[in-house]
């Protein structure tokens, strides 16, 4: 019942929140996003779970498996249970949201009751979206923390949020839809009775797919593969499907953003290795060569897009198109170390691009512009941040004994090695030429906007940015170091999830 | 049968018809209006009553029956209780309860309380027994009883132009199509020799190719009269015009719970009445009623995403909803027929709460008087975040989003129909649905997005009204984790209900 009290004293505290009057939602929200901290935490330290949650042969930890209704032949179940995949994604979603919630008492000053209950609320669907191993509740929880963040871009966010909300709800639900379709062309064509997603990886993985209007069997589970990545993809995202995330995330007030890059773009990639790459390897095998060249264009081309930018926050939204491309080149590699560093990257992006994200708010709030050209000499004023900035870019730009550079080192080497991908050393060699530019496009924008002679081109006092600014930056700081220091906290369980997925077979 | 057992089968028929009677006689000792509050909290009482009698009949509580796929046949067989009629009298009677609760609040100025409460009571008890009808003569009864006091209703705000104008449009349209449907009753009596339905399905049978012609054009206009009262194409231009002038809670009640009635006939007389096996000699319903749920949904919804009145929207989108329950008719095959009628009918109590409460937020913003457009709903949700947040709810659900109830009524909908075969019926449905999103998020865009353009008080918080929408809001929510019950109970009653 751990997992259930987790996901059902999220929804109270976000109910409470939005009841609290606004001028105290602030402190009552952090206080109470505190135990979902707390309770991921023990689930963390209680973990007793081996093997994959999808595949037999392991056991799930704080599993539940109760019988929810049985229609048209199919039972729908309450199944939730942790592996070694989600768990560390749990983990991060909790952690990042109270940390998110500290980096929001500066800039939200209207409705806040109403936002904090919101982030809350969106908090316990991530949690939900992570644990959930019945289809039906891992989709309501999955289209369910859309609704928050439509809010919270459509009201809080910056001059164009209207646009950027609804374009940000268009794109991920008709992906969802193509998704859900592609999902359930296969479901009506095998022989189990229930959307349990191991029934349905098991009937899959051994080969029991049926064909439907005259298509082969074959031709149906490539058709439903593409669906379901085109749906993933989006969400993640992938070049070309990317074009949503500088709106949404230019216009997002910075906790939003902090979420949306931390957690929501990693339900992507989660349910990418989830369904697409655990359920249907063969399938994968046959895409890997079009999906490699996807992962390698993000890489390169989310890369330059940044580099070419003129706002601070773009340069981090579009970096994040790069270093989703590598989680999906370690998919595709379908090695130990590729699948394995492409979770672990996960974790590690969700950690960076939050401290990223909270840093650009910290120097918005001071100098109320994110523009290159506006700011320079940074580091005079406001140290702390300029600091702690500068080490996040070294993180994404993965120097060693932080947890990007474990990450980028995983899925190198796995790629490198992989069997499925054809010429893969070419693909990686050709992503690992992305690093150079991140490294090019962070050290530029450091050096115009924190180096050189102060000078700001607005009408604002500079003042150094409170503790509760700074202190969720220095926390996400220290956590991207203790993991890159000992990438064996999450590595090891998530390995142990990653091996039995790569046997092919059942 | 007893007379006991009898009335106890009837008893959520009978709540609503005594409380009905009820609410005439206190407000002949107290006349004046001077206990408001009674006749509300009398009128609400007969409802939940009703309610709670449904359910107690449909578990099997009352000992008359054993479960959902159980029946009992009364007054020589004219009228049947099972678990559809059980289960549409539960939605019956939750509509009537939110509406009777939301109009204390909308009526305060109306010195014709009771006249109020009394007429949706009855209106009530008619749609009741039409989901009970066994025999073609209780059914057009009671349609009648369901219809006569729903165009008193809409008039009912009788100083106001709009209100009596869409009053009298109902009246006329309606009065036709009750001649149109009591002509294909009398068409169809001749071709078979009775009235009951279970002796018009062997009738038919019997008849074969002599009068088929004559049945034929007898099913088609008792369909006519069917649509019409379930706002379908072709017989849906009352709709938008009663339910923008009708008074808010009449619009709910017409929208849902009328809606739910004509449906809950017109299953019952296609099913058990006209076989498809019997009738496909002279009138092929499936064919027909797919063209009717194809039109219906299409026209609904395109008509919905044009305007630019909430109210109006709404009742387009109405039309739409008529269009996606429709497959229960459109997707029917004797092998799936159980399922595909089950899922519409969850599907129609999914939509009591989700579409009543979201005409009960027009009520209140009618109530507040700030206008009907997209426009004047602007920055509701700074002001009135509760009632916004229960509005989004409906919005999301009415388009069939998680996490809300209205997403899996419209999954099973659409999954029962792809099981029958019909994958693109279910297509149609999906692709409307989608298309659906767009003008159900301009509300929810209005209401939290945009600015307020004009500045004013909302004035005090009417608390009955706010408590009706809060509470279909939960409802809908609830109906989400609570899915199971309702749509196995569905499933058994459409199952038993499939010869």
């Amino acid at each position: 019942m751990i997992l259930e009290t987790l996901i059902g004293v999220t929804f109270v505290a976000a109910l409470a929140t939005f009841l609290t009057p606004d001028e105290h939602a602030e402190r009552v929200a952090f206080v109470l996003s505190l135990l979902p901290v707390v309770g991921s935490l023990y689930a963390w330290y209680a973990f007793d779970g081996t093997g994959n949650a999808l595949l037999d042969g392991g056991s799930l930890a704080f599993a539940t498996q109760i019988d929810w209704l049985t229609v048209g032949g199919y039972t729908l179940q309450w199944f939730v249970g942790l592996d070694g995949i989600s768990l560390p994604l749990v983990v991060l979603s909790t952690v990042l949201t109270s940390l998110a919630i500290l980096s929001a008492w500066t800039p939200i000053d209207v409705r806040q009751s109403q936002f904090y209950g919101l982030m809350l609320f969106m908090e316990a669907n991530l949690i939900g979206v992570f644990t959930a191993l019945d289809f039906f509740v891992w989709f309501v929880f999955w289209e369910a923390v859309l609704v928050p963040m439509y809010f919270l871009i459509g009201v809080w966010g910056g001059p164009r949020r209207k646009y950027a909300a609804i374009k940000f709800f268009v794109y991920t639900n008709v992906a969802s839809l193509a998704m859900f379709i592609g999902f359930m062309a296969l479901v009506f064509n095998l022989p189990v009775d229930s959307f349990g997603l191991p029934a349905i990886a098991g009937a899959l993985r051994a080969g029991e797919l049926g064909g439907f209007l005259g298509l082969t069997p074959g031709t149906l589970a490539a058709v439903a593969f593409a669906a379901m990545f085109f749906g993933f993809a989006v969400k993640v995202p992938v070049a070309p499907f990317h074009t949503w995330l500088p709106d949404a995330h230019v216009e997002a007030p910075t906790p939003a953003s902090v979420m949306l890059a931390g957690v929501l773009l990693k339900m992507g990639t989660y349910a990418l290795l989830r369904f697409n790459f655990t359920m249907m390897p063969d399938v994968a095998a046959q895409f890997a060569v079009p999906i490699a060249i996807l992962a390698v264009v993000s890489v390169i081309y989310g890369a330059m897009l940044a580099l070419a930018q003129q706002d601070l926050k773009r340069i981090v939204a579009y970096s994040s198109v790069s270093s989703m491309g590598y989680v999906i080149l370690g998919l595709v590699a379908y090695t130990e170390l590729g699948v394995g560093g492409a979770t672990f990257q996960m974790v590690a992006h969700g950690l960076i691009s939050g401290l990223m994200f909270m840093a650009v708010g910290v120097i918005y709030n001071v100098t109320h512009t994110r523009m290159l050209g506006d700011m320079a000499g940074m580091a005079d004023r406001m140290p702390v941040t300029a600091g702690i900035f500068v080490a996040g870019a070294f993180g994404y730009m993965g120097l060693p004994l932080m947890a990007g550079f474990a990450a980028e080192f995983f899925i190198f080497q796995g790629s490198f090695t992989s069997t499925v991908l054809p010429a893969a050393p070419l693909f990686t060699a050709t992503a690992m030429f992305g690093i150079v530019i991140v490294a090019g496009y962070l050290l530029w924008a450091m050096q115009r906007t924190l180096f050189g002679e102060f000078s700001l081109e607005t009408d604002y006092e500079v003042t150094r940015a409170q503790f509760h600014d700074t202190a969720p930056l220095a926390a996400l700081l220290l956590f991207t170091i203790a993991l890159g220091v000992a990438p064996e906290t999450f590595f090891d369980m998530i390995t142990d999830a990653v091996v039995p997925m790569l046997g092919g077979g059942a | 049968m007893s007379v006991m057992e009898g009335l106890v089968a009837l008893s959520p028929a009978l709540a609503l018809a005594v409380t009905g009677l009820l609410v005439l006689l206190v407000n002949t000792v107290y006349p004046n209006d001077t206990k408001a509050t009674l006749l509300a909290v009398l009128s609400a009482g007969g409802a939940l009553a009703s309610l709670a009698a449904a359910g107690a009949l449909l578990t099997g509580a009352g000992a008359v029956l054993s479960g959902p796929d159980d029946s009992v046949a009364l007054y020589a067989d004219a009228v049947v209780v099972d678990g559809m009629s059980l289960f549409f009298a539960a939605v019956f009677a939750s509509v009537t309860a939110l509406v009777v609760v939301a109009s204390f609040d909308y009526l305060a100025e109306n010195p014709h309380r009771a006249e109020f409460y009394s007429l949706t009571l009855f209106a009530a008890t008619g749609m009741a027994l039409m989901a009970s009808a066994n025999s073609l003569a209780v059914a057009f009864i009671a349609l009648e009883l369901a219809s006569l006091p729903s165009y008193t209703l809409v008039a009912f705000l009788k100083s106001n132009r709009g209100s009596v104008e869409a009053g009298l449009k109902y009246f006329l349209v309606g009065a036709l199509s009750s001649a149109v449907f009591v002509f294909g009753i009398s068409l169809v009596y001749a071709a078979t020799g009775s009235l009951l339905l279970p002796e018009v399905a062997s009738g038919l049978a019997e008849a074969g190719d002599g009068l088929a012609g004559v049945a034929g054009i007898g099913i088609l206009m008792i369909a006519g009269g069917v649509a019409f009262k379930t706002a379908s194409v072709p017989f849906h231009f009352w709709a938008p015009e009663a339910y923008e002038g009708a008074p808010a809670p009449v619009s709910a009640f017409l929208s849902s719970a009328s809606k739910a009635a004509g449906f809950a006939l017109a299953f019952r007389v296609f099913v058990v009445g006209f076989p498809l096996a019997d009738v496909s000699a002279s009138v092929d319903w499936v064919l027909l009623f797919q063209v009717l749920a194809v039109a219906t949904m299409t026209l609904g919804n395109f008509a919905a995403a044009t305007q630019e009145n909430v109210k109006r929207m709404l009742a387009y989108s109405s039309i739409g909803h008529a269009g996606y329950a429709l497959i229960g008719l459109a997707a029917w095959t004797q092998a799936a027929g159980g399922s595909v009628l089950g899922a519409s009918m969850a599907h129609l109590l999914v939509y009591g709460f989700m579409n009543t409460g979201a005409f009960l937020f027009v009520a209140l913003a009618e109530h507040w008087e700030i206008g009907r457009t997209f426009e004047d709903y602007a920055g509701l949700g700074a002001r009135a975040p509760m009632a916004s947040v229960a509005m989004s709810v409906f919005m999301f659900s009415l388009a069939g989003l998680p996490p809300f109830g209205g997403f899996f009524s419209k999954y099973f909908l659409f999954a029962a129909a792809v099981g029958a075969g019909y994958w693109w019926l279910a297509a149609v449905g999906a692709i409307n649905s989608a298309l659906s999103l767009f003008y159900y998020s301009r509300v929810v865009k209005a209401l939290w997005f945009d600015e307020a353009t004009t500045e004013f008080d909302l004035g005090e918080t009417p608390t009955a009204l706010y408590a009706a929408v809060v509470f279909a809001a939960v409802a809908t929510l609830l109906l989400l984790p609570g899915f199971g019950p309702v749509i196995e109970t569905a499933e058994a009653a459409a199952a038993a209900l499939v010869p």
